[in-house]
């Protein structure tokens, strides 16, 4: 090649110039709305700034958390999300792969199918909400009607929403039947990635189709079981709306959420520093779980 | 004849247990599928018949049916606004969102630059921090601009999204290298080559980002609730929920307020129901 260096590094410096061009409009909003409102949330933990104030704003060292760690509140809504998170995720992953089997063995109607247990995806949280709030009124609502016909009038007597120990229960199931369309077509992608053949052989082996589901089908969605893993449970973190809108974090806390807690707290009360504290702990435990999953899940892939 | 029995009975036992399979989706599928009936049927009904069918299978049963919910909406407060309010924040935000995203994303894929890997880095690391955990500082932030009570504060925050920069960015990876070298020879510059060449091909992973995206902020309720005071720039979903919250709840119009969020999507999703599931799917390969 005929080229001399001056051409190679005025070449080089157009790729450079034209790179930071194409990617500043992204980078600028990135670091205006993601990057340094999450270094203000740090820097603000150990203030005491409100939203609206005229007094100036004063350092206060370690006072927000060490307030935070005695606020039961704050305790009761991260222990919600935790509950949330430990049954909403093994639960909507199961009942994925479920609905993902059962649509991927299904010839005719297959799209039908899809089609409805996806529906509930597109539907706004909002909306779920009203929709539910609804259902589970405990003298007209659908659903202790349906348990009380079903069971003889054994069950049917909850009062759901406004019972401290079946609100959040109540939240969850509405957030599954919301959520799992989504995962069961990540699920249904794993599932074409399965070669056919294994199931074949598996056939010709006389194999069950319950050893065939668990020695190839299973092996073969880890890395998708890892992705809804670790996405879902990132969700379920954020949970917000739907308790916002039908509990308001009631009865007694029972569906009070770390990030309905930050809000009240910033937005409501206007306490920003102390909003900013919680919200630094919140971040540092969603990334703590998050990465015990990731090293945890990828570890027993290499032992499997 | 034992052989034919066997043969008869196991395709007996097939026959049954695709029946049973077919019993549980079925069953499944009105799981799914009632309370999104439920919703659009009480809409229509008048108020006494709301309450009173909402405990049998009534409530899945149109009868009496008449807009007149509909119009109590739309006489009661300035649903117009809503809608166009959400129109134009969710329609800015996910044309808008392509263009930027996509940008930043060629940037990373396609070029060499030095500092490339550490800022990719940052930005797949972001993609961890909920957008919830920062709202606060946010906040305090937009105050500061007076940005309050506007369509630009709703819609600048959500135009870059780590997610959708990644998406475009391994799409573009995957784009073989030869389809930009003749052009290169040809003297074009990389943002003719981006918009003329790369672009145009990369329809599939613009759909999925852009459905993505709509499904999302259609139904966006934090920011919204925290940025706008009154209705002149307000969306759909806190407007619901203002409504929502109202004594004494009206409940066939909030049903017609609850159906009006939800038809369009609902029509966008059957019409385009292929790319909906494509870009879902595709949300997940990255494992």
């Amino acid at each position: 090649m005929f080229v001399n260096k001056s051409t190679l590094s005025s070449m080089a410096r157009y790729e450079t110039y034209s790179a930071w061009l194409l990617a500043a409009p992204a980078l600028i909003l990135l670091s205006l709305f993601l990057i340094i409102p999450f270094l203000m949330s740090v820097g603000l933990a150990f203030t005491d700034q409100r939203l609206i104030s005229p007094l100036p704003t004063e350092f206060v060292g370690l006072r927000n958390f060490i307030r935070l760690f005695s606020d039961k509140v704050f305790f009761k809504s991260i222990g919600n999300n935790f509950v949330f998170v430990l049954i909403v995720v093994p639960v909507q992953t199961t009942l994925a792969l479920l609905l993902a089997i059962l649509v991927d063995r299904t010839r005719r109607f297959s799209n039908f199918f899809r089609m409805i247990y996806f529906m509930p995806v597109v539907v706004p949280m909002i909306v779920v909400s009203v929709i539910w709030y609804f259902m589970y009124n405990p003298s007209i609502g659908l659903i202790n009607k349906a348990l009380g016909t079903i069971s003889f009038g054994m069950l049917g007597n909850s009062l759901w929403l406004q019972s401290e120990r079946a609100a959040l229960p109540a939240i969850m199931i509405l957030s599954i039947w919301q959520g799992v369309g989504f995962q069961m077509v990540i699920y249904l992608a794993g599932l074409q990635d399965v070669p056919q053949s294994l199931y074949e052989a598996a056939t010709v082996d006389g194999a069950s189709p319950l050893k065939t589901f668990w020695s190839i089908t299973l092996p073969h969605l880890r890395n998708t079981t890892i992705f809804i893993i670790v996405s879902t449970t990132i969700l379920a973190f954020q949970l917000f709306t739907q308790v916002k809108v039908i509990t308001n974090g009631g009865p007694n806390d029972a569906t009070s959420t770390a990030v309905l807690y930050i809000y009240n707290q910033g937005f409501k009360s206007l306490k920003v520093g102390y909003a900013a504290a919680a919200s630094v702990l919140f971040i540092i435990i969603v990334l703590a779980v998050s990465l015990i999953q990731r090293r945890y899940l990828h570890s027993n892939r290499e032992v499997g | 004849m034992i052989i034919e029995k066997l043969t008869r009975s196991r395709r007996f036992m097939k026959r049954v247990s695709a029946l049973l399979r077919y019993l549980g989706m079925v069953t499944l599928g009105l799981f799914f599928i009632f309370p999104i009936v439920f919703l659009l049927v009480s809409s229509l009904k008048p108020e006494y018949l709301v309450a009173r069918d909402m405990s049998s299978l009534m409530a899945f049963i149109p009868r009496d049916i008449s807009l007149k919910n509909y119009f109590d909406v739309f006489n009661e407060m300035p649903f117009h606004r809503f809608m166009l309010n959400s129109l134009i924040i969710v329609g800015s935000i996910v044309s808008i969102g392509v263009l930027v995203n996509s940008m930043a994303a060629y940037a990373f894929s396609r070029l060499r630059w030095k500092g490339r890997d550490l800022i990719l880095g940052i930005i797949v690391a972001s993609m961890i921090i909920p957008f919830e955990a920062i709202s606060i500082p946010l906040l305090l932030e937009v105050n500061k601009f007076n940005w309050i009570d506007t369509y630009f504060v709703q819609i600048i925050v959500f135009i870059a999204m780590p997610l959708y920069i990644f998406l475009f960015y391994q799409f573009f990876l995957g784009i073989p290298e030869d389809i930009e070298t003749a052009a290169k020879i040809d003297g074009a510059g990389y943002f003719l080559i981006f918009f003329k060449i790369i672009l145009p091909i990369s329809k599939p992973v613009i759909a999925t980002v852009a459905i993505l995206n709509f499904i999302q902020q259609w139904g966006n309720f934090l920011w919204p609730l925290m940025v706008t005071r009154g209705f002149e720039v307000r969306p759909l979903p806190v407007a619901m929920q203002a409504f929502f919250g109202m004594n004494p709840r009206i409940w066939g119009d909030i049903m017609a307020f609850a159906s009006m969020i939800t038809i369009p999507v609902l029509i966008l999703f059957l019409v385009f129901q292929k790319w909906f599931v494509k870009s879902v799917a595709s949300s997940g390969i990255k494992g």
